[in-house]
């Protein structure tokens, strides 16, 4: 479905930032890219979207998805994949919405560039929406502002924004860095469900290993802009070859791990 | 493992309340009562808004509690006037979650190293650099790291830094609020056994903040879970992964993700939120999200209760089985 061909992307005149890239993914499957930061993830995701930021471009290689090359897209062809097709989530979804105005608004204005829903129905679309990621009482939701809800109920609205059209891929840019680990759960499972019932394939960037590894299918371990490791969860965290993800496996904190005391 | 005659810091029933608009009040920190012992580190775990920072405030007087006592030594520093605030200051310093932000950016790191001692007249000018140096070999950075600027090294390195400089006054009691959260796994791990080297070196108590209890379970001598300004459960560090009973403890534990678990396993969680510290309920304060919740915890309000040595738990349903 997606295919991502020996991919280079360089910012300016500076030497390429990610440099031979592959990935294939096939329908309803996640990926996962882990990696410290600066090592690149965010860089991936964001020139599937075609968004790079601050003057990045794609210097070599190829992103086809369904058959087309994205490489190419007119600002109308993009227009018609975001927000339908693909859609991300950012590590900070409040931040993306607008502070002085209701999320109710927002997410009305949303439904209806996309689509030739009316207002009445967008608005139903997006209650119904919110009720599905389990955000209790959808409709105080919709008249409130952003300011007026905890840092995961506005990640939820993120995804159930993101969500709204049934995309086809998903790109999830650490999603649950910022919150709480009880709410990092539920957003990992929620996630989880997507795929389980809508069969979005998903490619999440995190730097967390241990939601990385519970959610994936196939997983990239990056350093510097290279792909170091990438295999099946299995492969790569239970038999790690390279020594890159066993430096970073060892590092992972885990209960009844090691003592320093 | 822990005796009366170490306590360093002693929190006793510190209570603090912050005016809210329409009259309310938001009590960050409810009765809290916490012991910090020579050398050991007293980790404090809950999610964001608990009050977990509010309380390391008051601890090294940057806040002061509504009510309650803070004694350093037996000596309460709560009514301390600024002059004994400020000299107390070097017997505890702080680490902060983001470094680039607590130096002052146009300061070369050889000023930020000596400032404090400086500041308390404890270096001579011409000492500067003898003495940056060995702060620097402390932390493990290379000599001339002193003459770069903040934003010249990597978030590790400034985290090195900031610790170097906490240091540098012979603190006894290192406060550290998420010191390792912004910092990437295996640098967190490195800066967590320098904390560890230096605390057995010289023998500091550290209270540790962190949201990653797998993280402070590896390094904590006891470990107090916070929820909304209560402490729930206090039990010492290697226990918490088997002999944890508080059901908020346990629904942290059973949220951590971990690269060794099977992927079919169901991930646990409380799917409420955590209700406004603004009107916490009466009784327990975990009692909506709680699936044990009994009558009794609507209506009385669970203390702690010893259950084991060094282990207190405050829960009906924990205490009453027994």
């Amino acid at each position: 479905m997606l295919e991502i061909k020996d991919l280079a992307i360089q910012y300016g005149k500076q030497a390429p930032t990610i440099e031979h890239f592959n990935l294939s993914m096939k329908k309803g499957e996640i990926v996962s890219v882990v990696g410290e930061s600066g090592s690149g993830k965010t860089t991936v995701i964001r020139a599937v979207l075609g968004a790079l930021a601050g003057g990045g471009k794609v210097a070599a290689g190829d992103i086809v998805f369904q058959g087309k090359s994205l490489l190419n897209n007119s600002k109308d062809e993009w227009r018609q994949l975001r927000g339908t097709k693909m859609s991300m989530i950012f590590q900070d979804c409040g931040g993306t919405l607008n502070p002085i105005r209701k999320i109710g608004s927002q997410y009305v204005e949303y439904i209806c560039t996309h689509s030739n829903e009316s207002k009445q129905e967008a608005w139903a679309l997006g209650v119904s929406m919110l009720e599905k990621m389990r955000l209790p009482d959808a409709e105080n939701i919709m008249n409130s502002y952003p300011h007026q809800l905890s840092g995961g109920m506005r990640q939820r609205v993120g995804i159930a924004m993101a969500m709204t059209f049934n995309p086809e891929l998903l790109l999830a840019d650490e999603p649950t860095s910022a919150l709480d680990v009880t709410t990092q759960a539920q957003i990992v499972r929620q996630m989880m469900e997507l795929r389980d019932n809508f069969g979005t394939s998903i490619i999440i960037v995190t730097h967390n290993l241990g939601v990385a590894a519970y959610m994936a299918d196939q997983l990239i371990v990056m350093q510097y802009g290279k792909v170091v490791d990438r295999g099946t969860r299995d492969e790569v965290m239970n038999h790690p070859t390279n020594d890159y993800t066993k430096r970073l496996l060892a590092s992972v904190p885990e209960m009844e791990g090691e003592r320093f005391v | 493992m822990f005796k009366e005659s170490e306590i360093v810091l002693e929190s006793k029933h510190i209570m603090k309340q912050f005016p809210a608009s329409g009259g309310k009040t938001l009590t960050a920190c409810n009765d809290i009562n916490l012991n910090v012992y020579k050398g050991k580190t007293l980790g404090i775990v809950g999610e964001s808004g608990c009050g977990k920072s509010t309380f390391v405030r008051m601890v090294i007087s940057m806040d002061k509690p509504t009510s309650g006592e803070i004694l350093f030594h037996g000596k309460n520093i709560v009514n301390f006037s600024e002059k004994e605030k400020w000299l107390n200051r070097q017997n505890m310093q702080m680490v902060f979650q983001d470094p680039l932000a607590s130096f002052n950016p146009k300061m070369k790191i050889v000023d930020i190293l000596t400032e404090p001692l400086m500041n308390f007249g404890r270096l001579k000018r011409s000492q500067k650099e003898a003495k940056a140096k060995e702060l620097l070999e402390m932390v493990e950075l290379p000599a001339d790291f002193m003459y770069r600027y903040p934003h010249n090294m990597s978030g590790g390195q400034r985290q090195r830094i900031s610790i170097a400089r906490a240091l540098s006054l012979e603190p006894e009691i290192l406060v550290c609020d998420e010191a390792t959260s912004a910092l990437d796994v295996s640098i967190q791990k490195t800066v967590i056994e320098l904390l560890v080297r230096l605390q057995k070196e010289k023998k500091i108590s550290m209270i540790f903040i962190c949201h990653d209890l797998a993280l402070i379970s590896s390094f904590a001598h006891q470990i107090a879970v916070m929820y909304l300004g209560h402490i729930v459960e206090v039990l010492p560090g290697e226990d918490v992964a088997h002999n944890s009973v508080h059901p908020y403890t346990l629904a942290l534990l059973g949220a951590q993700f971990s690269i060794h678990m099977d992927p079919n396993e169901k991930i646990e969680s409380i799917e409420s939120e955590a209700p406004s510290p603004l009107d916490v309920p009466k009784g327990c304060p975990f009692q909506n999200r709680c699936e044990h919740c009994m009558p009794k915890c609507k209506t009385e309000k669970p203390v702690l209760k010893e259950i084991a040595p060094g282990h207190e738990v405050a829960c009906h349903y924990v205490t009453d089985k027994k």
